[in-house]
């Protein structure tokens, strides 16, 4: 009875604890927007952008997760590396620069879309099967200290190629406005960055809850053995799974690289911060890596871009780490997600 | 048998104690005999200076530190470099010109009186380092060691991005500058035996005397030696054994009476003692800390000494930790230089050190899937890797097979 009741007080005391914080935050933005509302909205289409793509990346993790259990380290550095390969794809095969034809960008974008988004669904596809299949009795532990080695790896292949500069494309998307009201403006560039996820997030979401396979990964993440014992081809599930999240990556990207430059280590850190969403939408769970991935994106942007009482760009890395931390203490579970072992 | 047993233990225990000694001799002998190695044909380039083995030293120590949580209690520590840094940081404050606004002197050794800053014997300061290092892992530990597994990896990896940026940034905080920014701390003060030992005919400040990186060298070795010595005696006690326990079962630790929480935080705890003892000497021989060397990719490098030396055992690890360690200072360097000399084409500009960390990740993988208990296996780890920790999944089975005719060996 005591003890019931030391819990529920317990409980109550971490929870007034992070509701508080959350307050806080949300007080110190609507301060900001009272001050500056037109400068707000734009970093907060900001926020949306970077959020979009860092939603791209965190689905490859929580993707691998829910069903091997597995933090795949070596993701974001496949995303790096298909971002680099991109740009040699845009600039040296297709040549796309700043005047070309609208046809030609579209075309010319699904092509590169089909072809990287093909070719790093086999790649990771490919590292599942050299690097993780033959530890799947392992430790737990095996694996994921196999996924940084392959980390480095990928890194480092990308080094080789592409060297330390950094590679970029020209603009060949206009900057023009897609809506512009007064100072707030929102361009076709980052518009394209919604053009381009929002129908494979459809697609996605289809093939998870409606096709064949698609209820098979889910059987999967729920629980390997059972699935098993009903039929279903476990090996070639985690394979389609890395395949799904490969090609994610490839997309993710595509559409980092039309907004940002890229190198051999952006997708180290980018991997973090994508994966830190992942973990506060609650790991596992699609949706929860999407919005989380937001929030993120929308925190990152608040913090480097708000006049009032901002930590700033210095601070951004401590910032991320500090909400996984939080998050991983206080709420395991993420913002989405079930209660699992691991948080209890 | 018990007496034979007992015998053979011991002349186990005897020919242990032999070799030990033989490297210990030939640790010490070193620096007077790299010369004559140096000047051998064929290897002669291939032997350290005894300065890089300073650095492969201290690599090790750190490296038998990260093997206290990572080896024994099997909680993967993806943030060691936090250590390093706080380690590193406190021979700033307490060893340095960093804080000129006080003055103030206890048995430094090799500054002119009067210096401003905190100056503090160095000798004092190691072990202030370890104890405040303890400290930071206590309390980065209490939150996050009920997280089991690859969640803890990820917070241990959060914390260790987070100190060196907070490092980075703070040199100024509410116009207080604890860490001067991206300059780092130097110089810090060098060890010595100050006045006593100069009447003695020992130097009295390493850094000025003649045979500084001898001395340095010695005195690694010595807290290398210690180390050594409390992670054995540690893994035989009664908290040792708790951690095994803990590593390879942690409900039925539980469940046999182990404080889960307590066993933990002691292995992170003592972990770290190691690794800010090993941070702050490496301070004083560089001569400073500087936020540019505390990045991620040094708790991958120290973790790979642990893996590739076989994760739990001491000797492993420190073979791990001076082959790695050697590519790291100087190996890569010479490999490539021999490289460029053979004159073959193809890998003409190849440089090994600009792809030293793809070639630890090869080092990870493909120490994982062929030898995962690494060069010098522990045997229950050995055990427990063979046969496994958790049952077999069913999907996984090679032949037909069920859960009644199951064979451990078959997995």
């Amino acid at each position: 009875m005591s003890n019931a009741l030391g819990k529920l007080r317990s409980a109550s005391v971490t929870d007034l604890i992070g509701l508080s914080l959350v307050g806080l935050v949300l007080v110190w933005l609507a301060i900001n927007f009272v001050k500056e509302p037109a400068d707000f909205i734009n970093i907060a289409l900001i926020g949306l952008t970077n959020g979009t793509i860092f939603g791209i990346v965190a689905l490859g993790y929580t993707l691998v997760y829910g069903i091997l259990q597995l933090i795949n380290f070596a993701h974001g550095d496949v995303f790096a590396l298909s971002g680099l390969v991109a740009s040699t794809v845009i600039v040296s095969v297709l040549g796309l620069d700043e005047g070309a034809s609208v046809m030609f960008i579209i075309v010319g974008l699904a092509f590169t879309l089909v072809v990287i988004m093909g070719g790093f669904a086999l790649f990771n596809a490919s590292i599942e099967r050299v690097a993780y299949k033959p530890l799947r009795s392992a430790p737990r532990l095996a694996p994921l200290i196999t996924a940084i080695g392959v980390s480095f790896i990928v890194q480092n292949i990308a080094l080789a190629i592409y060297g330390v500069n950094y590679q970029t494309v020209p603009n060949f998307i206009p900057r023009t406005d897609v809506i512009s009201i007064g100072s707030i403006s929102y361009s076709w560039s980052k518009a394209s960055v919604l053009i381009i996820v929002i129908p494979l997030l459809l697609v996605l979401s289809w093939f998870v809850s409606s096709t064949k396979q698609g209820k098979a990964m889910r059987a999967v993440a729920q629980d390997t053995e059972a699935s098993a014992m009903m039929g279903i081809d476990v090996n070639r599930t985690i394979s389609v799974t890395f395949l799904l999240a490969g090609a994610l990556a490839g997309a993710a990207g595509i559409i980092y690289l039309l907004q940002f430059n890229m190198r051999y280590d952006t997708g180290f850190e980018l991997g973090l911060i994508a994966f830190t969403a992942a973990v506060l939408g609650g790991i596992g769970n699609l949706t929860g890596a999407v919005v989380g991935a937001l929030i993120i994106g929308f925190i990152q942007a608040f913090n480097e871009g708000l006049g009032w009482f901002a930590p700033g760009s210095d601070w951004t890395r401590t910032m991320v780490f500090g909400i996984l931390i939080l998050i991983l203490v206080f709420r395991p579970e993420g913002i989405l997600g079930e209660q699992t072992p691991e948080g209890a | 048998m018990t007496a034979l047993g007992t015998r053979a233990r011991s002349a186990a225990g005897n020919r242990n104690t032999v070799v030990v000694a033989s490297l210990i001799v030939l640790a010490v002998l070193y620096p007077t005999i790299v010369d004559s190695l140096q000047s051998l044909p064929l290897i002669g380039d291939f032997v350290p200076s005894t300065d890089s083995m300073v650095v492969m030293v201290v690599f090790s120590t750190m490296a038998i530190g990260l093997n206290m949580v990572v080896g024994y209690a099997g909680l993967l520590d993806l943030g060691y470099v936090a250590f390093y840094a706080v380690g590193a940081y406190t021979a700033g404050w307490f060893a340095s010109q960093q804080f000129d606004q006080w003055s103030f002197q206890f048995g430094a050794v090799g500054i002119a009186d009067g210096l401003p800053g905190i100056h503090i014997s160095m000798w004092f300061v190691l072990l202030v380092a370890g104890l405040l290092t303890m400290f930071a892992g206590i309390v980065i530990g209490l939150p996050t060691l009920r997280l089991l597994g690859d969640y803890l990896a990820i917070v241990t990896l959060g914390f260790g991005e987070i100190v060196p940026q907070f490092v980075r940034n703070a040199d100024n905080l509410g116009g207080f500058d604890l860490t001067h920014g991206t300059f780092g701390i130097s110089p810090i003060d060098s060890l010595g035996f100050g006045a006593i030992g100069a009447a003695i005919g020992l130097p009295e400040s390493f850094r000025q005397s003649s045979q500084r990186a001898e001395w340095y060298f010695w005195i690694a070795v010595l807290i290398l030696l210690i180390t050594i010595f409390c992670s054995v005696r540690l893994r035989d006690s009664r908290l040792g054994r708790a951690w095994i326990a803990i590593r390879e079962d942690e409900t039925a630790a539980a469940a046999m009476g182990i404080p889960l929480m307590r066993t933990k935080t002691w292995a992170y705890a003592l972990g770290a003692f190691f690794g800010g003892v090993a941070g702050a000497f490496y301070a004083s021989f560089k001569g400073g800390a500087f936020p540019a060397d505390f990045y991620f990719n040094i708790s991958v490098f120290l973790l790979c000494m642990v893996i590739l030396g076989g994760i739990g055992s001491v000797w492993g690890v420190l073979l791990g930790g001076m082959i790695l360690g050697y590519l790291n200072v100087e190996g890569l360097a010479t490999i490539g230089s021999k490289i460029q000399q053979s004159g073959i084409p193809k890998l003409d500009g190849f440089d090994p050190t600009k792809y030293q960390f793809g070639i630890y990740g090869i080092i990870i993988v493909l120490m994982m899937l062929f030898r995962p208990t690494g060069l010098i296996p522990e045997r229950r780890h050995k055990i427990e890797m063979v046969e496994g920790v958790h049952d077999t999944p069913f999907y996984d089975v090679q032949h037909e097979g069920t859960l009644t005719d199951r064979d451990p060996s078959d997995d």
